[in-house]
């Protein structure tokens, strides 16, 4: 069995052929058809011995399609957003058609969107609660579950604290089930909340917020239509964002634009490039500043763009003159040539745009690698305009929002941070007392040197992140800053094989006292290690059995409708958060502004209520417009909207609107805000959707000239550089009453806003600003005189809070080129959030132990089109299984003849930590270069060549089962936001 | 009367095999048979083109020529399609067809096929359109509700393109002439006779 299908090659599988003997009795012979569900339970129970399953796919046979009705909803899988549309009868989804009218994929969809509708039937879902009882799956009612694990939460809260239960959330949660899983965390009383954005783009969220002000891509993927020069990073759209490419090479026809892809592996989307670069993995700020260092040589930099919205780019200047062509092919290994052209493409053939994905932010690098990127943006003068941008392909169906709503360390929902004012303002549109989310949190003891924290401290204080949950299970309880040690696991929606070092991760989960998962499928938390009791099994169903709205990667909201009632005793988010939240006894509080319905499992919210108290409060991030009205309408008129600019026809009932009324949508829903389609657009007006850079960093900054003596420069805007029509012409800071009375605006407050406004300052009512201000009076002031409601500031090409204020290379920490350690090493230990980050101690050790002479091979990882994330759910599906069925490493010829590696084979995969293996495929290919290896990320079942499958619960084991990458990834975090270094590290390779 | 054929643009076939599980989705085609799937020439090299392929109807299909039984007609849209209930699984067709299509359930120990089962263009068999057995034996009839093969209506690229051979040609030609390259209408001097000149 081949792992790809190459050339022409139609051999038959290995599953497909169990299927030939398993079915040869049960098969008509006249219509195989009308039992293929039985032929797929007859495939399955070839891998798993279960029949039990088999009725219910049978059942769910369709037919062809008379008298059904058709509802829309999103797909969940990546971030484009293809709208899915169901058609079904007698409450059955029977069958799937193209969505022509959607803007964004136009009726098309990728393998996993063309064959969503089996996540709904899915025969492999968990069908009811269940817990583990001395290794053994016990069935349990919805109410004894919860009511077990409400009492076990306590129980460890009572001894340990609130800290010590980390409540790990989804991207695949709606934009309310995201918002109420945070506010859950605030009542529960913890900052130890978060999602998968933390191993995604973190660190770009954070790299690009403290560059220009938000954390978010700056364009769409309509908009990719209009650039000349497409470049991307470390993303391979083909098979991660398969959509997205009609966009992109579509403009690539009609504009001839130049494709160039920066990649280590020569993937399925720079097949379709004009330009392919091939460099080391690791050192994306050397190919950056290399780039930067032709553009400076030639003067092909944008000096108008940099005078007029950008600061200290002086500062880049310097360092990237360390950057020559010789020192950058020696670290990166681009010929200088290859260098020079692509620099002078991305400069010169403009708009052009940067495409960035997990291959740019998955290093311990990862928020320099992402700064870096930004300054050949503002160097190029190619931010805030069609066509250019920071086009960063987000994961997941609703990662944006998920990150939005502050299911995140550092963050109540839209990034007011953990400061006081943020809980304040919370605790306000929430209408509970503030000193109650006080009381909620533990009281730190002071440990291994560090002060104590109060409560309100403890509040204040970033938690503790997912790319490291087990070192707060395992490290001694002296290192992990909070009251104690991590006892609980409450995970909703998230793999378990997603980040690195699966053999410390087992050791945590063994010292877990409760472990929870809820979740469609059971993902890798239920199958790894050898947990015998203390773990919980809930079945979530989709987004397809629910309604709500989510955030695609381009910051439009597309509301979905529940397709069918949620399958066996699957509940939605929000019937289970409720649940639980009752148990816990805080229910009340938190639920009382919400509409309740009766659901399967009891009351829950209607996500329509939740998403108002959201417009509510989510000022800061323009979240206040999306009503559920106005996104239900978008919906019903998705083929009013201009392909390219997004925009709603003329004379139709969502004319002038963006589609999904991307965020920011300012002001209250009947202020009528269309939407922002491009950030920082200075070319139209701020109540049309245009914007500027966010002055969030003060508004001057010193600087020491040569001599010694001290200038101040302005941070906000200066040369002319505002939103069309402003009445302010210069930049100016963020709008608060202080700054409209002193402009002598406040009297344009009507009475009601005016008095919203009183009862928030109370006596010092100058402070409250765009952000606080409930009746959003404050920002249709200064959208009603031309100005963006946050201020007109620069962006910031040296970012002096950050660890890296400048970026500057720094070698993997496990570097395959050791000579380059010493000139270019890792940071030094520090603390990264509540745990030690021992980049240099790792670093060093690896140099002294010779790792990279036992391990020479560079390891990466990356996405197959087929499947998504951890994988379970598309593993799952048999449509998608039968396409990938069995984990490989791509290794090239070069290596592979050197060991004796044959194509298809197995081999094992060492790792340099833990005596860490995995027993995979080879996939034998130039795809990869010599000396460096690639593995996809969304297998898992078999951990160091032993087969799990019997850990699942029975019945849900996934068709697909494989070695997780992860097994033998290693150390290393972002010193920023605690991303992991997924994307690179070193293996050894031999023949199984 | 419309020609329909299929097209598949090789320039913009990314191989996300969209047109694979939507072909499954629609037509509920058990595991094993694949009607359609996505060919990857030079796999990781430069030059990896991806062509997604199925049944082609051909004009003076070779299948029907060798079969012995004589299951296979062509319908008013020059559709190619055979009846189930005649295919004795003789497996002829295979080896007749130059695009690989036929495809068959069994694989018993004694060498024995299956009823033959392809791309029917989403037009179902020789039963009642829309019939229960039609959908039972062939899969959904979606030109006899007017609309084309979910394979190329949901491709994600729009490299496959379905309908009358002269429209998807046409769109074809202004394709190559807007971008300035194209590398032919893969298999249509041998399914149809005839390339698409430019």
């Amino acid at each position: 069995m081949l792992i790809k299908r190459k050339s022409a090659d139609v051999q038959r599988g290995r599953l497909q052929s169990a299927l030939g003997g398993l079915a040869a009795g049960v098969m008509d012979r006249r219509s195989f058809l009308r039992r293929s569900g039985l032929v797929a339970g007859g495939v399955a129970a070839a891998g798993t011995l279960q029949i039990g399953a088999v009725r219910k796919a049978e059942a769910a046979s369709p037919g062809p399609a008379t008298g059904t009705k058709i509802v829309k909803n999103v797909c969940t899988h990546c971030s484009v957003g293809c709208t899915v549309k169901a058609e079904v009868a007698n409450g059955v989804w029977v069958g799937q058609e193209p969505a022509w009218e959607s803007p964004i994929n136009r009726g098309t969809h990728c393998a996993k969107g063309a064959s969503v509708r089996e996540l709904v039937h899915g025969d492999r879902r968990i069908k009811y609660p269940m817990k583990l009882v001395d290794g053994k799956w016990q069935r349990l009612s919805w109410d004894q579950a919860v009511s077990e694990i409400g009492d076990k939460m306590m129980e460890i809260r009572a001894k340990s604290g609130a800290d010590s239960v980390y409540l790990l959330g989804s991207a695949k949660f709606s934009n309310e089930g995201s918002y109420l899983f945070r506010k859950f965390a605030a009542f529960w009383g913890t900052n130890n909340v978060d999602h998968q954005a933390r191993i995604c783009h973190s660190t770009t969220v954070a790299g690009v917020a403290n560059t220009w002000g938000y954390g978010a891509m700056t364009n769409s993927y309509n908009d990719i239509r209009n650039s000349k020069t497409v470049l991307f990073m470390g993303s391979n759209a083909a098979e991660a964002h398969p959509v997205s490419m009609q966009h992109i090479l579509a403009g690539k026809e009609t504009q001839r634009a130049n494709v160039i892809v920066f990649d280590p592996r020569f993937t399925r989307t720079a097949a379709h490039a004009t330009d392919y670069v091939r460099f080391r993995s690791g050192t994306d700020i050397a190919v950056i500043w290399g780039l930067m260092w032709h553009i400076f040589q030639n003067g092909w930099e944008d000096k108008a763009f940099l005078a007029s919205r950008v600061h200290g780019m002086d500062d880049v200047r310097k360092e990237v003159e360390k950057y020559d062509p010789k020192t950058v092919e020696d670290i990166t290994g681009v010929p200088a040539e290859q260098m020079k052209r692509a620099a002078q493409t991305f400069a010169t053939v403009k708009p052009a745009t940067f495409v960035w994905c997990m291959g740019v932010t998955q290093h311990s690098v990862g928020t320099a690698n992402v700064r870096a990127i930004c300054n050949l943006l503002l160097a190029t003068g190619n931010v805030g305009s069609s066509g250019t941008g920071a086009n960063i392909f987000r994961g997941h169906c609703n990662v944006q929002g998920a990150t939005d709503f502050g299911l995140d360390v550092s963050n109540l929902p839209c990034y007011y941070g953990l400061v006081e004012g943020a809980w304040r303002h919370w605790a306000r549109v929430w209408n509970v007392d503030y000193d109650y989310f006080v009381s909620r949190f533990d009281e730190v003891p002071a440990k291994g040197g560090r002060p104590a924290r109060t409560r309100k401290a403890n509040m204040e204080t970033s938690g503790h992140t997912s790319t490291r949950w087990f070192d707060a299970a395992n490290l001694p309880a002296e290192q992990v800053d909070q009251m104690d040690n991590l006892k609980a696991m409450f995970v909703m929606g998230h793999g378990g094989n997603t980040i690195p070092r699966m053999p410390d991760a087992v050791k945590g989960l063994e010292k877990l006292d409760l472990l929870v998962v809820c979740d469609p499928h059971p993902t890798n938390f239920v199958s790894l290690g050898g947990r015998k009791n203390g773990t919980y099994v809930l079945p979530i169903c989709t987004q397809f059995e629910t309604s709500g709205s989510r955030t695609c990667s381009n910051r439009s909201l597309q509301w979905g409708e529940k397709v069918v009632e949620p399958i066996f005793e699957s509940a939605s988010d929000y019937a289970v958060i409720y649940k639980l939240s009752q148990k816990l006894g805080f229910a009340e509080a938190m639920f009382k502004p919400y509409e309740m319905v009766q659901g399967k499992i009891g009351p829950e919210p209607t996500a329509e209520s939740i998403l108002k108290e959201i417009n509510r409060g989510g000022w800061s991030t323009g979240y206040t417009g999306q009503s559920p009205e106005r996104l239900k309408l978008h919906m019903a008129n998705q083929d009013k909207f201009d392909l390219v600019t997004l925009r709603g026809a003329k004379g139709s009932p969502v004319e002038n609107d963006f589609y999904g009324l991307p965020w920011p949508c300012w002001g209250t829903p009947e202020f009528k805000h269309p939407g922002t389609h491009i950030l920082y657009n200075t070319s139209l007006e701020a109540r049309d959707g245009g914007g500027t850079f966010r002055p969030r960093f003060g508004l001057t900054r010193e600087r020491t000239l040569p001599d010694g003596s001290k200038v101040n420069d302005t941070l906000l805007a200066e040369g002319g550089s505002f939103s069309l029509n402003s009445e302010i012409k210069d930049g100016y800071p963020e709008f608060t009453m202080g700054v409209l009375k002193k402009l002598g605006w406040d009297k344009d407050l009507s009475p009601a806003e005016l008095e919203v406004i009183t009862g928030i300052g109370g006596n010092n009512i100058d402070a409250v600003s765009w952000s606080t201000d409930l009746s959003g009076g404050i920002q249709r002031v200064a959208m009603e005189h031309g100005c963006v409601p946050y201020g007109n500031g620069k962006a910031r090409a040296n970012a002096w809070n950050l660890p890296d204020p400048v970026p500057t290379h720094r070698e993997p920490i496990y570097s395959p080129r050791v000579d380059l350690v010493a000139k270019w090493p890792a940071r030094p230990d520090e603390r990264t959030l509540r745990i030690p980050n021992l980049h240099t101690s790792i670093q060093k050790a690896a140099v002294e132990k010779g790792i990279a002479k036992s391990f020479p091979i560079v390891l990466t990882s990356g996405r197959l089109v087929e499947y998504e994330g951890g994988g379970e759910e598309t593993r799952s599906n048999k449509w998608l299984a039968e396409l990938q069925q069995d984990m490989f490493v791509e290794i090239n010829p070069a290596d592979a003849s050197d060991r004796g590696i044959r194509d298809g084979a197995f081999v094992w995969v060492s790792g340099p930590e833990n005596g860490s293996k995995a027993r995979v495929k080879a996939l034998v290919t130039d795809r990869v270069g010599k000396g460096v290896a690639f593995m996809p990320f969304h297998f898992g079942g078999f951990f160091q060549g032993a087969d799990q499958r019997g850990n699942y619960p029975p019945g849900t084991d996934p068709i697909v089962l494989g070695e997780s990458v992860n097994t033998v990834t290693t150390y290393g975090y972002d010193p920023v936001t605690g991303m992991h270094e997924g994307k690179v590290t070193l293996c050894q390779i031999a023949a199984a | 009367m419309a020609r329909m054929k299929f097209l598949c643009d090789a320039d913009r076939c990314i191989e996300c095999n969209a047109c694979v599980t939507a072909c499954k989705n629609e037509n509920d085609v058990p595991w094993g048979i694949n009607r359609r799937r996505v060919v990857t020439i030079n796999d990781g090299k430069p030059g990896e083109r991806s062509v997604s392929m199925a049944c082609m109807h051909c004009t003076d299909a070779p299948c029907a020529a060798v079969c012995p039984v004589d299951c296979f007609y062509t319908t008013a849209d020059a559709v190619v399609l055979h009846n189930k209930d005649l295919c004795i699984g003789c497996g002829y067709c295979f080896y007749a067809c130059p695009f690989g299509a036929p495809q068959y359930p069994k694989l018993s120990n004694f060498g024995s096929r299956g009823k033959m089962d392809k791309c029917t263009y989403c037009a179902g068999g020789p039963e009642a359109d829309l019939s229960p057995a039609e959908f039972q034996k062939y899969g959904s009839n979606r030109l006899a509700e007017g609309k084309l093969p979910l394979c190329a209506e949901m491709c994600s690229t729009k490299a496959l393109l379905a309908g009358d051979g002269e429209i998807i040609a046409q769109i074809y030609k202004e394709r190559v002439v807007k971008r300035g390259y194209g590398s032919g209408a893969w298999g249509w001097q041998t399914a149809y006779r005839e390339t698409i000149a430019i």
